[in-house]
């Protein structure tokens, strides 16, 4: 593991992730709450030690690359990017708001930062392989990072993308998977059942693990070993929990999208500090 | 500039050749350029790109919807991906992948749909584009362009090459009527004028653009002087052009192989309606599905051919004497 990351860090910077996606949602009043709050640890990861970026440039042609397949989880993504400086803070206000910059759903052309536009799913991952290849065949040395949900691996071309990213050796790929469990109308094995998701990417010649969702260590661990395994394109699993970290949102059953206002964002960020303080954080006491 | 042949002539080229010979000489030219393939890399006659540039070949296999997405990434990244397979496939199979990771992004990705209209004969009516041009049409800033001859394509190619955007070029497989002189170049969006003729205007693309010369000449025997243009450009279709023609003859015909719904003759339409409301008369397939055959019959069956055009001509001139449009 490398020395230059202070995972201390990262953990408070998914802490602050969860914050400014609970407060971009509330000023909107609404939105996807539950997804959004799973990729907080994963974005704290990728944003907070491993990529390779610049906010200032963000269209440098060397840096790493990132698509936010599962493109309606945005507004965790733009408070990251926020958060990272890519562009000021201020434009979290505007969420969905005529005029805004930062739509609903990731959008490449409005948004500092963002490679790839998404919304309309299962299409990401295919677009990750796109550019992967794009970047290798112009010998450029970065990696590619995408996060699907898990709800959209339903999606058949997710499968068709892994055939061909495994073909083109794309090792240089690293999807991870959202497995919160839940999708829009519940939870996933009621709805159209994926039986196991790793064993699925394994199968399409993918080196594939699963790690605590929540944990970021574990993520960080495993993107380093995915590094350190060439041959093959990487899934990495992300055990979690819709909702996670978000206390109103736990509590409620089915959580993709939720309305809330400013005084529930500001009582949940209390109980995000509360559990940072006794070291609970990000589940708290709770049993999933 | 272009330069008609003095008599045009059957073309030595398939249309495909033409398009895979472009290719390459626009990949050697930019090394962006690649080609995505839904293995249909022999039916879309880029074998020869492949040979030449195999690690600038990609063959997702029968995987449409990740092909096209993926040329949307590589776009992102820098490349310049021509994305190939059938039209059927290429537009109708993979429409929210065009516009969720082409399109709606601004990306530059071409879409090229081989065996456009009766040009898929044995592949039969479920291979068989004639709504293609129309769904394309109405996605925000795509252009939708349609080829008359290889010299033509040559051309196209090359410019879908250097112009950035999402452009969907569709094409006959096989060979067609030469009607341009080697090395003439085309502007997309500046429709070209074959014949000139004051009775009435035949607006044509792709391989009916064939079909109205034989017309005008049909026509010219019974002293009807109908002028032809190829509109290879349905979007964005030649305004000015239309508009000019259909003031100086008064009566307009379409003619494409394709439904007359959403493809040349709506957009030829919208343009009268607004402009300058002559009548006219749209030659295409009429809200039908397409059927297995040769490709004679099936222009036959659609009324697709010469006399069918020239019958429309007059009819349009009929109609035109009744009304008092100016």
């Amino acid at each position: 593991m490398s020395n230059a990351v202070d995972l201390e860090k990262i953990k408070r910077f998914s802490a602050d992730i969860r914050i400014w996606t609970l407060r971009v949602l509330a000023e909107a009043g609404f939105g996807h709450i539950g997804g959004s709050a799973s990729l907080a640890d994963v974005l704290a990861v990728l944003y907070g030690g491993v990529m390779k970026i610049d906010p200032k440039n963000p269209k440098w042609e060397e840096r790493d690359w990132f698509v936010l397949s599962k493109g309606h989880c945005a507004p965790a993504l733009y408070a990251t990017l926020a958060l990272k400086g890519f562009f000021p803070m201020d434009w979290l206000k505007t969420l969905n708001k005529g005029g805004t910059n930062l739509p609903s759903h990731a959008d490449r052309l409005k948004v500092p930062g963002v490679d790839m536009s998404t919304g309309s799913l299962g299409q990401g991952l295919s677009a990750a392989v796109g550019i992967a290849y794009a970047n290798r065949q112009q010998g450029r040395d970065n990696w590619i990072y995408c996060i699907m949900g898990d709800g959209e691996c339903n999606e058949g071309q997710i499968w068709e993308a892994c055939e061909t990213a495994n073909s083109l050796k794309l090792d240089h790929l690293i999807a991870f998977v959202d497995w919160n469990k839940k999708q829009l109308d519940g939870r996933l094995e009621d709805i159209n059942d994926p039986v196991n998701i790793e064993e699925k990417f394994r199968a399409f010649g993918f080196d594939a693990v699963t790690v605590k969702g929540y944990d970021t260590l574990e993520i960080y661990k495993a993107v380093e070993r995915a590094k350190d395994n060439p041959g093959k394109p990487h899934c990495i699993v992300l055990d979690t929990f819709k909702g996670l970290g978000v206390d109103f949102a736990e509590k409620v059953e089915f959580n993709h999208y939720l309305t809330f206002g400013p005084e529930e964002a500001e009582e949940s960020i209390k109980e995000i500090e509360r559990r940072y303080a006794e070291g609970t954080y990000p589940g708290g006491d709770l049993k999933w | 500039m272009v330069k008609l042949l003095k008599e045009f002539r059957a073309s030595h080229k398939e249309m495909r050749q033409a398009y895979c010979d472009a290719l390459i000489e626009a990949a050697k030219k930019d090394e962006r350029i690649a080609m995505v393939n839904c293995d249909l890399c022999s039916s879309m006659g880029l074998k020869p790109f492949a040979a030449e540039f195999p690690e600038r070949s990609v063959n997702v296999g029968i995987e449409e919807a990740n092909g096209c997405s993926m040329a949307g990434g590589m776009s992102v990244a820098g490349m310049i991906p021509f994305f190939n397979t059938f039209a059927v496939f290429a537009t109708r199979r993979v429409y929210d992948q065009i516009f969720m990771s082409c399109a709606y992004p601004k990306l530059n990705v071409k879409i090229i749909g081989g065996d456009a209209g009766v040009s898929a004969t044995n592949n039969g009516g479920t291979h068989m584009p004639f709504e293609d041009m129309g769904i394309m049409r109405v996605m925000p800033g795509v252009t939708v362009l349609e080829p008359s001859d290889p010299v033509m394509m040559t051309s196209l190619t090359k410019t879908l090459a250097e112009t950035y955007g999402v452009q969907y070029m569709r094409f006959t497989r096989k060979k067609t009527l030469q009607i341009y002189e080697e090395g003439s170049e085309f502007e997309i969006g500046k429709a070209v004028t074959l014949r000139e003729g004051k009775d009435a205007v035949v607006f044509a693309c792709g391989l009916m653009v064939a079909e109205a010369l034989e017309a005008a000449d049909m026509l010219a025997k019974e002293g009807i002087e109908a002028a032809v243009i190829d509109m290879f450009t349905i979007k964005p279709v030649d305004r000015e052009c239309i508009i000019r023609y259909a003031k100086e003859t008064g009566a307009v015909v379409t003619a494409e192989n394709h439904q007359v719904i959403g493809g040349l003759g709506s957009a030829v339409a919208e343009v009268l309606a607004e402009n300058c409301q002559v009548p006219l008369e749209r030659v295409g397939v009429k809200d039908e599905f397409g059927e297995v055959g040769p490709q004679d019959y099936l222009m036959e069956r659609f009324k697709l051919t010469a006399p069918n055009i020239a019958e429309a001509v007059k009819k349009v001139i009929k109609k035109k004497k009744k009304q008092d449009w100016r």
